[in-house]
């Protein structure tokens, strides 16, 4: 079992430094039409001079909604699990 | 849970005042530079972790779980409200961004000295969302804080 | 090899992420654990949004022209998303410690095979 475990390690982090050895070059990102339509468009439609508070508020705000449900739900169950705790 | 010593209570303090006015900062210029909401809402949380720390008995008086509690649904509620008076274009429109109302000033393209009055929704967004984020971590430490330690 | 550094830093930090919850029993190292992967993961989503000799897509005084902002920019859509898995593996860590807490509280130790039964 401990041998299984020890295997199990050894490979996936060879696995995980191949990948990191072989993916592309750093700081040449693949380039995606969508980041330039954020730059090139944040001022004009949501006028934020900071793009990324555009895009979590504006473009993307389905995700902060869920993220904010995510850090509500987890608020409430840690209230409900010490419920019962003595005071 | 008795608060600490003399030197815990007056250097946290001096530090208490100006965290929370700098995560104020943080929160109300979202829109202009690094930071918004959830970062201004940890800063506000750890400044009010640091006065929960010293000040354990005072602090189990102003700081109650039912208030911060309430002030964080009402702040959800706010983030939603705010996105749903959007739909008469889609969900989270930005309606009052170019419109010359509140936040509605129109910004030129490239890179410029930052006007306050700008963004539409975003800064409300941020306001609310840090005082979901702010009041949310502070429940997570009273509540561990009560509750932890060795019982058994 | 060694422009790809950061990618190797990612490795590294989840395989030690993946070592703490595959060999260690305390609870608490296995919480450190899952932080110390979800810390891998965030610092892989920001550096693979890099470009060479950027600025941040904030345009406050930045000191950039106008006309070369496409291509000085680094990518804005992976920092959202990470300021959303930043919040959420907070929020993931503290439900841990709590359960960690109420485990020790219930059984009086912190190692994770000793707490196989679910009744209190």
């Amino acid at each position: 079992m401990e041998l299984a475990k020890i295997a199990f390690f050894l490979i996936f982090t060879y696995f995980l430094l191949a990948c990191a050895l072989l993916l592309r070059p750093f700081g040449k990102p693949a380039v995606s039409d969508m980041d330039e339509y954020f730059i090139l468009n944040a001022q004009r439609e949501a006028a934020s001079n900071n793009v990324v508070a555009s895009i979590v508020f504006d473009y993307r705000g389905l995700d902060t909604l869920g993220e904010a449900t995510v850090l509500f739900a987890a608020v409430s169950s840690i209230v409900l699990l010490f419920r019962g705790a003595p005071k | 849970m008795n608060g600490s010593s003399v030197i815990v209570k007056v250097v946290s303090l001096a530090i208490i005042l100006p965290a929370l006015t700098f995560g104020l900062y943080i929160i109300a210029h979202g829109h202009l530079t690094p930071g918004g909401g959830f970062q201004g809402g940890a800063i506000i949380a750890s400044a009010l972790a640091i006065f929960l720390v010293a000040f354990a008995k005072q602090a189990s008086k102003t700081l109650r779980k039912n208030l911060l509690s309430a002030l964080e649904c009402l702040a959800l509620l706010g983030f939603i409200g705010l996105s749903f008076l959007g739909l008469g274009k889609s969900f989270f429109f930005n309606f009052l961004a170019n419109s010359g109302l509140i936040f509605g000033q129109a910004v030129p393209f490239g890179p410029n000295p930052g006007f306050i009055n700008t963004a539409g929704v975003i800064p409300l967004m941020n306001f609310f969302v840090g005082l979901e984020v702010s009041c949310a971590l502070t429940i997570i430490v009273l509540t561990m804080l009560k509750a932890g330690g060795d019982k058994k | 090899m060694i422009e790809n550094i950061h990618f190797i830093a990612v490795a590294l930090l989840i395989a030690l992420g993946i070592y703490t919850l595959i060999f260690k029993r305390n609870l608490i190292k296995i919480a450190m654990g899952i932080s110390i992967l979800a810390s891998g993961i965030n610092l892989f989503l920001i550096s693979l949004g890099y470009r060479a000799q950027g600025i941040a897509p904030i345009f406050t005084n930045a000191a950039i022209a106008a006309s070369e902002v496409q291509a000085k920019m680094v990518l804005p859509a992976p920092q959202a998303l990470t300021l959303t898995s930043i919040v959420i593996s907070l929020a993931v860590t503290a439900l841990m410690l709590s359960f960690a807490i109420i485990i020790y509280q219930k059984t009086g130790s912190l190692d994770a095979t000793k707490s196989r039964r679910l009744k209190g």
